[in-house]
């Protein structure tokens, strides 16, 4: 049967029919989809009521707003394309702030020394996630709850412990803050448009995430490890190491987002962070990623951070209550999970 | 689809030829033992089919050859040399794929990501190097083409193919990579019977390519279609070893339903 024969195949070469599926059927499986079209319908919304949201000022502070939201939550899509979750992102955030301005400060070292340590505490904490994640198999709900509530206490003992109060000294006179803050901080001015640099970084890792989600190896392992993680492990996909990475991958943006914080401010408030967090989860799942894994955008979580850059501000410039936002908030969330339930489903429709 | 598995199938396989050896295998999981006292070889250009009802072992002794569960006891040997598996990846390089019964592929991603996970082309050594997307799609799409599988895009999610299909992509994955032993877990088990055919029909065709087969199974008319030599598992012993010549279907049947337990039972209800 396996040699090759020179008689007539036994079946006529019949060709199958193929078809390119339609540019709706392509549009729609994509995951932005939803949150495009949400994202479209708000814009226009604020532009209507409320005056000062027409300004290009305004556009840039909008920006500015989606792009402290979006920096972490493209890690965070990911994460959740891979089939984890994070809870700790929204304080370690604030955990790698503090590192880095009491270790320059304390120590009088220029802030880039502090800057480091405070990167590999982050990608520590990151690893360790990731490690008790795999190698236990609890869901990383528990184990990043966990370090949520660790890390929230960590913040403000420690704090309170070497500084006497609930928020770092100032980091402005020390060495190196001017470059510091020049990289993580500063303002760009385009001609047209002020924009801080913050959008331009979000920017950019949207674009490498995207890159690598889709063009690369480790771009299809993740969505393996999320989709099917057996599976995944079964073809020879090192599924531990690309979860353990994503974790690390999401505690270097909110490392990053942190080290915005700092040289924005010059000084951290150790209680803050907390709640961001879902914050970033939500961004992503309005941005089209399952909650299972496995599905997702980088894009998708871009838009979803825009989508909350253009609420919060835009509340504030139409005169809103801004107690009205966690509704919303909420209310987005609720809609983008039916709308990703639908477009999963249409996605796996025998056509 | 022949020709495929023919051009694929490693050139070294002579049938006959033992390319995994099991002596007194066993696996305990803590206190439990989940196999143990499990004699079996599988030979290039044959099938061996291991029947037995749920959690009679069969997903044991699959995990122990691919490499998901080391086993504790006794040895295994592939190509003649004793072997410890640590991981999938392990078996993998030795030639040892798998078919999972569920989970052959992962549904959401397309059919040429499914195809090639694991053993994506790149266009480069380093790492994070772009994957060579149009060669992949270009591969996949022809291999499939030559099994007769009608996908009307490579581009949609393996998910809306039908389960004998998706079987059949998995199976042609395996031995598109090169695999010598194919090990395929239950592969009819939630097929009709056409799409159980096709199945069968690719098994067949993987054998005769000299391929080792690993068929499990708990549906003795589909074993004794392609299989060579039987084993039946109960609460992870053997308690039946014949080879094609010396077995009937019938007495595969009555085994797999309960054998002497069943005639018994049998007895006591008479009426």
């Amino acid at each position: 049967m396996s040699a090759p024969v020179a008689t007539q195949p036994p079946r006529a070469p019949q060709e199958p029919p193929r078809a390119t599926r339609s540019l709706t059927a392509r549009v729609l499986t994509r995951p932005e989809i939803g949150a495009v079209a949400a994202a479209i319908a708000i814009f226009i919304f604020f532009f209507a009521v409320a005056a000062p949201f027409r300004t290009l000022p305004a556009f840039s502070t909008v920006l500015y707003a989606s792009s402290t939201i979006g920096i972490v939550a493209v890690g965070v899509a990911l994460l959740m394309i891979g089939g984890e979750f994070d809870l700790s992102s929204g304080v370690s955030v604030v955990t790698s702030a503090l590192t880095a301005a009491m270790v320059s400060f304390q120590l009088s070292l220029n802030v880039w020394v502090g800057v480091l340590v405070s990167l590999i505490v982050a990608l520590a904490i990151g690893f360790l996630n990731g490690y008790l994640v795999v190698r236990t198999g609890i869901p990383s709900f528990l184990i990043t709850l966990s370090t949520f509530f660790m890390l929230r206490g960590i913040n403000l003992g420690v704090t309170k412990a070497v500084t006497g109060t609930v928020a770092t000294p100032n980091v402005s006179e020390l060495d190196g803050f001017s470059a510091a803050k020049a990289v993580f901080a500063s303002d760009i001015n385009l001609g047209f448009i002020n924009i801080k640099i913050t959008v331009l970084w979000w920017i950019l890792f949207v674009a490498i995430a995207t890159w690598l989600l889709l063009r690369t190896r480790v771009g299809n392992w993740i969505f393996a490890s999320g989709g099917n993680s057996a599976s995944a492990r079964a073809v020879g996909v090192p599924v531990h190491k690309v979860k353990i990475g994503l974790f690390m991958g999401v505690a270097f943006l909110a490392w990053f987002y942190g080290m915005h914080l700092l040289f924005n401010f010059s000084s951290v408030q150790s209680g803050l962070g907390i709640g961001n967090e879902f914050i970033y989860i939500i961004a992503a799942v309005v941005g089209g990623a399952l909650l299972t894994g496995g599905y997702g955008s980088a894009i998708g979580a871009a838009v979803g951070a825009f989508i909350f850059g253009m609420t919060t501000q835009g509340i504030v410039f139409a005169g809103f209550d801004p107690n009205w936002f966690y509704t919303f908030l909420g209310a987005m969330l609720l809609l983008a999970v039916l709308v990703n339930l639908y477009v999963k489903q249409y996605a796996l429709t025998r056509k | 689809m022949t020709d495929t598995i023919a051009e694929h199938a490693a050139r070294d396989l002579k049938a006959g030829t033992p390319l995994v050896e099991m002596e007194n295998v066993g696996k305990a999981y803590g206190a439990i033992r989940a196999l143990e006292g499990i004699n079996l070889t599988v030979n290039a250009g044959e099938v061996a089919c291991v029947l037995g009802d749920n959690g009679a072992g069969k997903s044991t002794l699959i995990k122990i050859i691919s490499g998901l569960h080391p086993h504790t006891e006794g040895v295994l040997k592939v190509d003649g040399a004793e072997t410890h598996f640590g991981s999938p990846r392990a078996s993998l390089d030795r030639g040892i794929a798998t078919v999972y019964q569920d989970l052959a592929v992962v549904a959401l991603m397309e059919v040429w990501r499914n195809f090639f996970l694991g053993s994506e082309l790149r266009k480069g050594k380093y790492p994070l190097a772009p994957l060579d997307i149009k060669a992949m799609r270009d591969i996949a799409d022809a291999e499939l083409k030559k099994m007769g599988i009608t996908v009307k895009d490579i581009n949609q999610p393996i998910g809306t193919l039908s389960g004998g299909q998706r079987q059949c992509v998995a199976i042609a994955r395996a031995v598109y990579f090169g695999a010598r032993v194919l090990i395929l877990d239950e592969p009819t088990a939630a097929l009709g019977v056409k799409q159980s055919g096709v199945v069968l029909k690719y098994t067949a065709a993987a054998r005769d390519a000299g391929l080792g087969v690993v068929f499990i199974t708990h549906n003795p008319h589909h074993a004794f279609m392609v299989g060579d030599h039987f084993i039946i598992l109960k609460l992870g012993r053997r308690v039946l070893d014949k080879k094609r010549s010396e077995v009937t279907l019938e007495e595969l049947t009555t085994e797999m339903a309960g054998g002497q337990e069943l005639a018994e039972l049998s007895h006591e209800l008479k009426r």
